[in-house]
């Protein structure tokens, strides 16, 4: 038995599994803070992104170490691969978290929760989205990774009604414009989220099976 | 023989005995001409036994009995074929570098001499060749009638090779090649090996996986006997299908 390499592949899985729920607590901050406008929530969501960074600097270096010091192969290659790939997403994921605390930080002075639109719902989504992502990878769990990436066209929908109300609204009431663009670039960083979360999916589904988008690419 | 499949060595159903221990248990492998195949398991996995079947060593060892057959080219080498004949074409490199204590041209002139080649510019040839060939002709071509055994270890393991080479044979054998080397040395003779496959097939035992993952183009993993997982190196080291072959390339084995 290779015990230091399993305890080091066992703190990656771990790391990875903690990342993950702080991804997932960024996204609930965020929203809490954007439904109930609470500045101080929004402002603690902007400066939890600095934790998520650095979390993705760790588990970065842990994973090139792991391939300098013991050149994994079959399951522990993919895994340390997988995680490379995902920290990127996840650290993006932080990012979106807090522009989304950035926006609703300008305009908490407005009446902004009179034009949420699906906002609430697509949130809900993308939040879904993370979190079953995330449990995917934690059970291995290739059918709700396979979920997630169905899933997304929940989130789109919901992105293209959003788009259609708040056009709508800007077109009737010029003087809305600026909140409804505000509420439309929040709705695009939900998306974008959704899709960050499908990309984790994928390389859940690569590391237990080598295929990513279908293609073995080992 | 007209034979133009690919197939250098077909192994059906192979079954090895040393007295009552089985040591090979219904081995199924094809070996295709112009690839490397490297050979990994634990020690005792039955890897070395089997390549030793190649060229017919484990005659020599008594009390070996052997079951199913072995085609090479389409022929079967342990009913319809001689021995010392099966050893020309199928030539082995040792673990640990064998030069006979003679001189370098003596040592890869030894085996075309038995065949009955004296005129020297013929061995002078054959002997620049097989230098050549196995990358060591720039290092030696000045030293040629000095004593092999004053060479480093890297040198004396390619003056090997270029002595199996000499012979002209179809396939190299090699137990554990460089497992007696310095890294540099190692990498000269995986180059080799490298650049070998275009003229030969080449099955090397390993101990060493990366050695496995960054030469060979098939690899079988070998436990308690059984083959029990051929295939290409790329896949068998990133996507193994038997669990057993997991747990022993990722260290968790036993």
């Amino acid at each position: 038995m290779r015990e230091t390499f399993i305890h080091e592949i066992e703190d990656l899985n771990d790391d990875l599994i903690m990342m993950g729920s702080m991804i997932e607590s960024a996204i609930s901050k965020a929203v809490e803070a954007l439904t109930n406008k609470d500045v101080d929530l929004a402002q603690e969501a902007i400066e939890f992104d600095n934790q998520i960074d650095n979390k993705e600097k760790e588990i970065e270096s842990r994973c090139i170490a792991l391939l300098v010091q013991q050149q994994p192969v079959a399951s522990d290659l993919r895994l340390v691969t997988a995680a490379i790939k995902m920290i990127t997403d996840m650290e993006r994921i932080g990012d979106h978290a807090a522009d989304i605390s950035e926006i609703m930080l300008i305009i908490a002075d407005s009446d902004y929760t009179s034009h949420m639109s699906k906002i609430p719902e697509i949130a809900k989504a993308t939040i879904k989205m993370l979190n079953d992502s995330v449990n995917a990878f934690v059970s291995r769990d290739r059918k709700l990774a396979k979920s997630v990436q169905k899933y997304d066209d929940v989130v789109d929908e919901l992105f293209v009604d959003i788009k259609a109300e708040l056009t709508e609204l800007i077109r009737s009431d010029l003087e809305e414009s600026n909140q409804a663009v505000d509420m439309i670039m929040i709705a695009k960083y939900f998306e974008r989220i959704g899709d960050h979360a499908v990309n984790i999916a994928e390389w859940v589904e690569f590391s237990q099976t080598g295929m990513y988008k279908g293609t073995n690419i080992m | 023989m007209g034979d133009t499949s690919n197939i250098k060595f077909k192994i059906q159903d192979l079954n090895l005995f040393y007295n009552s221990f089985q040591a090979l248990k219904s081995v199924n492998i094809e070996i295709e001409k112009n690839e490397i195949t490297s050979l990994i398991g634990p020690s005792g996995c039955g890897k070395s036994t089997f390549l030793k079947t190649l060229n017919r060593m484990n005659d020599l060892v008594e009390g070996t009995k052997v079951e199913g057959s072995i085609l090479m080219d389409g022929i079967d080498l342990y009913r319809e074929m001689d021995a010392i004949l099966l050893r020309r074409r199928v030539g082995m490199v040792f673990q640990q570098p064998n030069p006979f204590p003679k001189s370098v041209y003596d040592n890869v002139a030894y085996g075309p001499r038995i065949q009955g080649i004296k005129k020297k510019i013929e061995l002078d040839d054959i002997v620049e060749r097989s230098l050549k060939q196995a990358a060591i002709w720039d290092e030696l071509k000045d030293r040629l009638y000095k004593s092999a055994l004053g060479l480093s270890g890297g040198q004396q393991q390619r003056l090997c090779i270029a002595r199996t080479l000499a012979v002209k044979p179809e396939v190299i054998l090699m137990d554990e090649p460089t497992s007696a080397l310095d890294p540099i040395s190692t990498t000269k003779i995986e180059d080799l090996i490298i650049k070998l496959k275009e003229h030969y097939t080449i099955i090397i035992v390993t101990h060493n996986m990366q050695q496995a993952a960054r030469v060979s183009d098939k690899t079988a993993f070998f436990l308690l006997g059984e083959a029990v997982e051929f295939g290409v190196t790329k896949e068998l080291f990133s996507m193994p299908r038997d669990k057993r072959t997991e747990d022993y390339i990722t260290g968790r084995f036993g």
